[in-house]
């Protein structure tokens, strides 16, 4: 899948657990990851954002990546 | 011979309406009978078991009492009352046999006779005529009346006297409708047909014109014929008609059918029931089934009419093959189409892993292929890719209700608008979309509800006969988020929401935080006006009005969901709905109005990559193990890829294979360019579908598949409702699509031996909890059943979250609104939002091969005078529109149902191509594509793009068939 897309869809759920209470965000993007995408899809996100890209991923995605 | 009746099929005309009042007992002919107060006399009478001779009355339409036939003498009253009109009395002794109402009857019935043709034995009603019925109950055995001689001709019936000359009472016959005619010849003007179109279908398009002898049915105004006047040709009219006045032209022309068997539509989620009557192995017409508890006895032109396409010409019958895209197609056997398939599939499995291939399953099937489709993937394929068409419309529902209420349906039956206050629609248009509940809102308006409009395009709804929105909210696309927390921010800062429901419903620490949220001004209409086009007043107005107004319910559409915050509306609807305490309880609730006939039933069953049947994650070893231990194979236990995810993976060469049943997603999918590259880049795609459709182009197997009317199955629809689908005829294709499906999945080894559907429903009972005490015993005995059916529900369940949430508490979401990626800007400054009409379905697959395309034969872009104007745009002008995704042509039409800055179309048609301009953005939580907001500019064109030319050219090409080998 293009690189874009896949960093636009994760920075999408991250936007939406931005806005929600608590402390657990990062942890409910990785939830979030790991439910809908398929761990191909997952990889890729790791591997774009290890290549030196993950200032194109939002915080709580960055944060999320060690947890999917 | 029948020796019992099952009650649900009982199908007598009981006269009048059921009522409800307490219990009154009164004797008929001396028969003891104990009737709900407010029943008529008639309605006792036959349910004693005695008919009462009848003309104009009819039990879908209130009593009327114009023809006089209904007589009856009741002991201490004077006179001989209409029983029609009638109501019982406690003790009351009624006959409704004696020489005086016999007398009466027949004379009533020879003046009906005197102006009526005695061509029985041609006439097309012969044999299903009341008229006909009727004379023989009265016993009427003579007319005596004729026209004087000398005198003008006084009848409606000859079209010329005896010399020759025109006869100006008589009117020719009107065949304008494509599917009934209406004789005026044969009119008895008993005003049932008005009532009809009034009452059930509320659409007001008939009357009756002249007084006295003069009288006629009229539709329209005075230069209109039935297709020129407002008819939506719904049948109600031709179903309450007691003679040959209005009939079906199918009937006219194969005649009276002589047996019939009752299934269920194949069109939109509400799931009507009807009988298809037929002659033999010929579908004759289908009826609507007064006893669907979805659609009581009405109907809408497309399940009532549009069956046409299941003979048309275009089906393809027998299964072809192709080693590559651009070779014509070879028509071969089955057993040699099976095989090809199945050995490309092991080949690619071979050659690129196990998760290269996946399948879609078909919101238009039965739950049994659907549940087969994906167990082909989990059990056969070994992975979980597998997705449907709901992914493209209400999966957004799926995420949404789950998170807020815990499962995701709708939460209440169809007759619960009947109970509504206060009905807030937002985002569908259900005269279109859902035309038999639009015609129960619509009655349910008229009784006084209130209505609330939240749609950037003004719908027939918000103003329509005898019905007016008290508030309609003309968003901008794209804001839905901000009007629902806006909305959110009035009820709670002006205390109107229900603390007494959230304490005892909902989490309370949830609403704390939600309340907070809610609360800042940011969120306040005045904060938001500029953003989302809705006056502050008025959106303050619409909070109270939904807040205050007693049972509130909520009907939502893909207007809600088919954008990049789908999800975080539904959440803020559900937000809406625990807020004022509107759920649990009848006239209330969060409905989405699905699409088509089984998107509820192929989410249910576990069409989604991410779940098992039942909304069960595959994560989840408890569930996977149930299905482990059903098929004897190993669960993959990680999500697999959706749709969109399918199509990028295909481009970039790790998805090599797909079997699609019965969706055409290269029409019906955003982004037509990426859908076909994804495509393009497969080794073998597998269709299974009636025609040769968008997506075939680029298929290299096309296995047909069967109609609705050619298998058994069940539908669920939008009210979680399992009706049965019937075969009414063999398969033309051979197979029932369940069978093609097993077919499929044996050629790759699976073993599978079921003999039929009920087999697939009774493993889908034994897996699934919420289906656990279905099965098609039940269902015959039952007519249909709302999940969840199980041992705590055995009667199932109309009413979901009635005593505590699915999930135990009502969860409050925050709802920040985020504005789509997609844009408006110099280059493309108007908004684009898409939508269906009445007359036709989804892509037009069926009802463009159907005499509906008389009513739409193209795509129209809906243009604001304004925006027209400054773009030198008249009426019926081809014009270009285009978005950063695509550009197509097709003619606008000039109209203020839009805003200034809005334009509107269907996607209806493959040749306007209207997913070549929608873009691939999609809902943050589920990839539902964003199909209602793409920034496009118009302009004015000469006819069809370069694309769409081309792509006719590729279509055509593609869609050669070699003639068969000897």
């Amino acid at each position: 899948m293009s690189p874009d897309k896949l960093v636009r869809m994760a920075n999408q759920i991250a936007t939406f657990f931005h806005s929600q209470p608590g402390q657990d965000q990062a942890e409910r993007v990785a939830g979030h990851l790991k439910d809908f995408w398929g761990p191909e899809m997952r990889e890729e996100l790791k591997v774009y954002a290890q290549k030196g890209h993950d200032k194109d991923l939002d915080v709580l995605v960055r944060r999320a990546l060690p947890m999917i | 011979m029948k020796d019992f009746i099952i009650p649900w099929d009982d199908d007598r005309d009981l006269g009048t309406p059921a009522k409800t009042g307490a219990p009154v007992t009164l004797s008929v002919d001396g028969v003891e009978v104990t009737v709900p107060a407010g029943t008529s006399v008639m309605r006792a009478a036959a349910l004693a078991g005695i008919g009462v001779p009848k003309l104009c009355a009819t039990d879908s339409l209130e009593a009327f009492g114009s023809c006089r036939l209904c007589v009856v003498e009741i002991e201490g009253r004077r006179g001989t009352p209409a029983s029609c009109t009638t109501p019982v009395a406690p003790g009351m002794v009624v006959r409704t046999q004696s020489e005086k109402v016999k007398k009466i009857r027949r004379g009533v019935m020879e003046l009906y006779i005197s102006d009526h043709p005695l061509d029985c034995l041609t006439c097309a009603a012969n044999g299903d005529c009341e008229l006909q019925d009727m004379a023989g109950a009265v016993g009427l055995r003579d007319v005596r009346y004729e026209a004087p001689e000398n005198a003008a001709l006084a009848n409606h019936v000859t079209p010329r006297n005896t010399s020759g000359e025109a006869n100006p009472l008589w009117q020719a016959k009107d065949e304008s409708n494509p599917y009934f005619t209406y004789d005026p010849s044969k009119c008895i003007v008993c005003n049932r047909c008005v009532r009809a179109c009034e009452e059930v279908q509320g659409t007001f398009a008939l009357t009756i014109e002249g007084r006295g002898f003069d009288s006629r049915v009229k539709a329209g105004g005075p230069l209109d014929d039935f297709l020129s006047s407002d008819c939506v040709s719904c049948g109600a009219c031709v179903q309450a008609c007691p003679t040959a006045t209005l009939q079906e032209k199918s009937v006219i022309e194969l005649g009276t059918p002589e047996r019939s068997v009752i299934t269920t539509c194949a069109y939109c989620g509400v799931g009507c029931s009807f009988k298809a009557e037929l002659n033999g192995d010929e579908l004759v017409r289908m009826v609507p089934h007064k006893h669907g508890e979805a659609n009581r006895g009405h109907s809408c032109v497309k399940g009532r009419f549009a069956w046409g396409y299941a003979s048309h010409p275009d089906r393809i019958l027998h299964p072809m093959i192709r080693d590559s895209i651009d070779e014509p197609w070879r028509e071969v056997s089955w057993e040699e189409a099976i095989g090809f398939a199945a050995a490309r599939l092991r080949g690619l499995q071979e050659k690129h892993g196990r998760k290269s291939i996946g399948v879609i399953t078909s919101s238009r099937c039965t739950n049994e292929e659907t549940f087969l489709v994906q167990k082909l993937a989990r059990g056969v394929f070994l992975n979980n890719n597998t997705d449907t068409c709901a992914r493209v419309c209400h999966s957004p529902t799926g995420y949404g209700l789950g998170q807020a209420f815990g499962t995701s349906a709708g939460t209440q039956n169809f007759d619960s608008v009947e109970q509504s206050d206060v009905v807030l629609v937002i985002g569908a248009n259900p005269t279109d979309g859902h035309p038999v509940f639009g015609s129960r809102l619509k009655k349910r308006l008229r009784q006084g509800a209130k209505l609330i409009v939240i749609d950037p395009r003004r719908i027939d709804l918000v103003k329509t006969p005898h019905v007016e929105a008290a508030h309609h909210l003309a968003l901008r696309p794209g804001t839905n988020v901000a009007v629902v927390t806006a909305m959110a921010h009035v009820i709670v800062t002006e205390g109107l929401y229900d603390e007494a429901f959230i304490r005892e419903r909902c989490d309370w620490d949830e609403f704390q935080e939600y309340a907070a949220f809610v609360s800042d001004p940011r969120h306040a209409p005045e904060a938001v006006e500029a953003l989302t086009g809705v006056p502050a007043e008025e959106l303050r107005a619409t909070a109270r009005t939904f807040a205050t107004g007693g049972n509130g319910a909520i009907y939502y559409g893909l207007g809600v969901t088919e954008h990049s915050q789908g999800s975080t509306t539904v959440m803020g609807i559900a937000n809406l709905a625990m807020l004022t305490g509107n759920i649990g309880r009848e006239g209330v609730g969060v409905n989405p109005l699905r699409g088509q006939n089984n998107v509820q039933g192929s989410c249910d069953m576990g069409s989604f990559p991410h779940e098992l049947p039942g909304y069960r994650h595959v994560k989840n070893a408890d569930v996977r193990a149930i299905f482990e231990q059903a098929w004897g194979v190993e669960i993959d236990p990680e999500p697999g890829l959706r749709i969109n995810n399918m199509l990028d993976a295909a481009t970039s060469g790790q998805f090599k294979g797909l079997y699609c049943q019965g969706e055409d997603i290269l029409q019906s999918d955003p982004d037509t360019r990426h859908v076909a590259a994804g495509l393009a880049a497969m080794e073998c795609v597998i269709v299974h579908d009636l025609f040769l459709n968008e997506t075939a182009n680029y298929a290299h197997v096309f296995l047909p598949g069967s109609t609705f009317l050619e298998k058994d199955g069940t539908f669920t629809n939008a009210e979680r409702r399992i009706n049965r689908v019937r075969r009414v005829m063999a398969p033309r294709n051979g197979y029932a699509d369940w069978e093609i499906t097993q077919l499929l999945a044996n050629a790759m080894g699976a073993g599978w031996s079921y003999a039929h559907p009920s087999e697939i429903m009774a493993e889908i009972a034994a897996t699934t909890p919420g289906f656990a005490n279905v099965n098609y015993e039940m269902l015959e005995e039952r007519g249909s059943v709302q999940w969840p059916c199980n041992d705590d529900t055995p009667d199932g369940s109309p009413i979901m979250h009635v005593d505590g949430f699915v999930r135990g508490k009502g969860r409050f979401m925050i709802t920040e609104y985020v504005a789509t990626e997609e844009r408006t800007g110099p280059r493309f400054p108007l908004l684009l939002t898409t939508g269906r009409i009445l007359s036709q379905y989804n892509v037009g697959a069926q009802t463009r091969r159907t005499e509906n395309t008389v009513w739409h034969q193209e795509d129209v872009l809906e243009i604001h005078p304004h925006d027209a104007e400054t773009r030198g745009i008249t009426e019926g002008d081809w014009v270009k529109l285009a978005s950063r995704s695509g550009e197509t042509s097709l003619r606008a039409t000039l109209t203020d149902r839009v805003s200034p800055g809005v334009v509107y179309t269907t996607f209806h048609h493959p040749g306007t191509q209207a997913n070549v301009i929608t873009t691939d953005f999609s809902d943050w939580a589920t990839n539902c594509p964003e199909y209602k907001v793409t920034a496009v500019q118009v302009s004015p064109s000469n006819g069809p793009t370069a694309w769409q030319e081309d792509y006719e050219d590729r279509a055509r090409r593609a869609r050669r068939v070699l003639p068969a080998a000897e």
